[in-house]
């Protein structure tokens, strides 16, 4: 799972800051993995997260290549903490996930999804972002309220093109936190990426008591 | 052979031939292809917003469709370019996301064509094509040598405008 986060301009953030938002992605990846796993009756693992500072230019590359054909599921988070949450999955996988799901579908034949499939794949992406939430907000004691999902199939870069677009006037900058989906060990099903937007982070370092 | 130029997202570059100018991966935003048909020097932007904001801390101009198409006519000026005879061509502007209800995150990339058509207009130069909307990404190769623009992309294959 992927956490992107738009930094304001010359913000710095401190090795220890670094910590606590890889703290943060572990903590929500973990709690979205365990619901992926009920579903999917499957042992799921988690990689390292990574977290880092970069400029938007970099961030296709980070996500797998600006011309990467993916199905992305993404959600806008209100309320006091501001973010974007954005899941990534290689086509294939979505296929191949739809069909464990459904238990019957034609989606890695023909590479494309009927509108049942279309539910199927933003349900599991509501399930995970608000797995991923709920951990967060149990650990820092705040409220995250997603929108529904909103799906696009695509290239990654145009996809985020599309959301880093509102953030441009802002900044060029953006704190990614992300964090890779595993079955079996080697097969990569997804990321998730978490885009909190700038006072956010001051909010979330505030109520972990970590200095600003 | 020349080289492929990159172009990243907010940016915006110069080029002669044999070099072509690349950005991939354009979804709400757009790229302006520049082309002076003299000199055949050409600049591709890589837009991310309708409008540069008020205040005057907007950061780099190549993010905005008004200061990007200046900022490029300037550049292309001071290295020699015969700016008021350029020709322009577009793409980009999709709409990426479905379901996405009424968010007005998801309408920027019809802003955004309403803005380079005015600005591009309001700067005196020709739009000779564009492939602008729908909810394809867009991976677009600018060639200076004959102002082919070539368009990839998932759902539609490859053309030329």
């Amino acid at each position: 799972m992927i956490g992107v986060s738009i930094l304001k301009e010359g913000w710095d953030i401190s090795p220890v800051q670094l910590d606590v938002l890889r703290e943060v992605a572990n903590i929500g990846a973990g709690n979205a993995a365990n619901a992926l796993a009920t579903m999917l009756k499957s042992k799921i693992q988690i990689s390292v997260p990574r977290v880092k500072v970069m400029s938007f230019a970099d961030v296709p590359d980070f996500m797998g290549g600006a011309e990467a054909h993916a199905v992305a599921i993404y959600f806008h988070v209100g309320g006091p903490v501001k973010a974007s949450i954005l899941l990534v999955m290689p086509i294939e996988k979505a296929a191949q996930l739809v069909e464990m799901l459904l238990g019957t579908s034609n989606a890695s034949l023909t590479g494309s999804f009927s509108d049942f499939e279309y539910s199927a794949l933003m349900e599991l992406g509501n399930i995970l972002s608000s797995s991923y939430l709920n951990a967060l907000s149990s650990f820092t004691k705040m409220s995250f309220k997603p929108s529904p999902p909103a799906l696009a199939i695509d290239m990654v870069g145009s996809i985020l093109n599309t959301i880093l677009c509102q953030y441009g006037e802002v900044s060029e900058m953006a704190l990614v936190m992300e964090a890779g989906f595993k079955k079996d060990k080697v097969d990569v099903v997804g990321n998730i990426f978490l885009l909190p937007e700038p006072d956010t982070m001051d909010n979330i370092f505030t109520s972990l008591g970590v200095i600003v | 052979m020349g080289e492929l130029i990159q172009v990243g997202m907010g940016d915006y570059k110069l080029a002669m031939p044999p070099d072509k100018l690349i950005t991939a991966g354009l979804g709400s935003c757009i790229g302006i292809c520049l082309l002076d048909p003299k000199s055949k020097m050409a600049c591709m932007s890589h837009i991310m917003l309708p409008c540069s904001p008020n205040d005057k801390k907007y950061g780099n101009p190549g993010k905005y469709a008004d200061t990007a198409i200046i900022a490029a006519l300037n550049d292309m000026k001071k290295m020699g370019a015969d700016t008021d005879h350029l020709v322009a061509k577009i793409a980009g502007g999709a709409q990426m996301f479905r379901f996405s209800g009424n968010s007005s995150i998801f309408k920027i990339g019809e802003r955004n064509a309403i803005a380079v058509e005015e600005n591009l207009e309001k700067n005196k130069i020709r739009l000779l094509n564009k492939d602008i909307g729908g909810n394809v990404g867009r991976t677009i190769i600018f060639d200076p040598a004959n102002g082919d623009l070539s368009i990839r992309t998932i759902k539609e294959g490859q053309k030329v405008i």
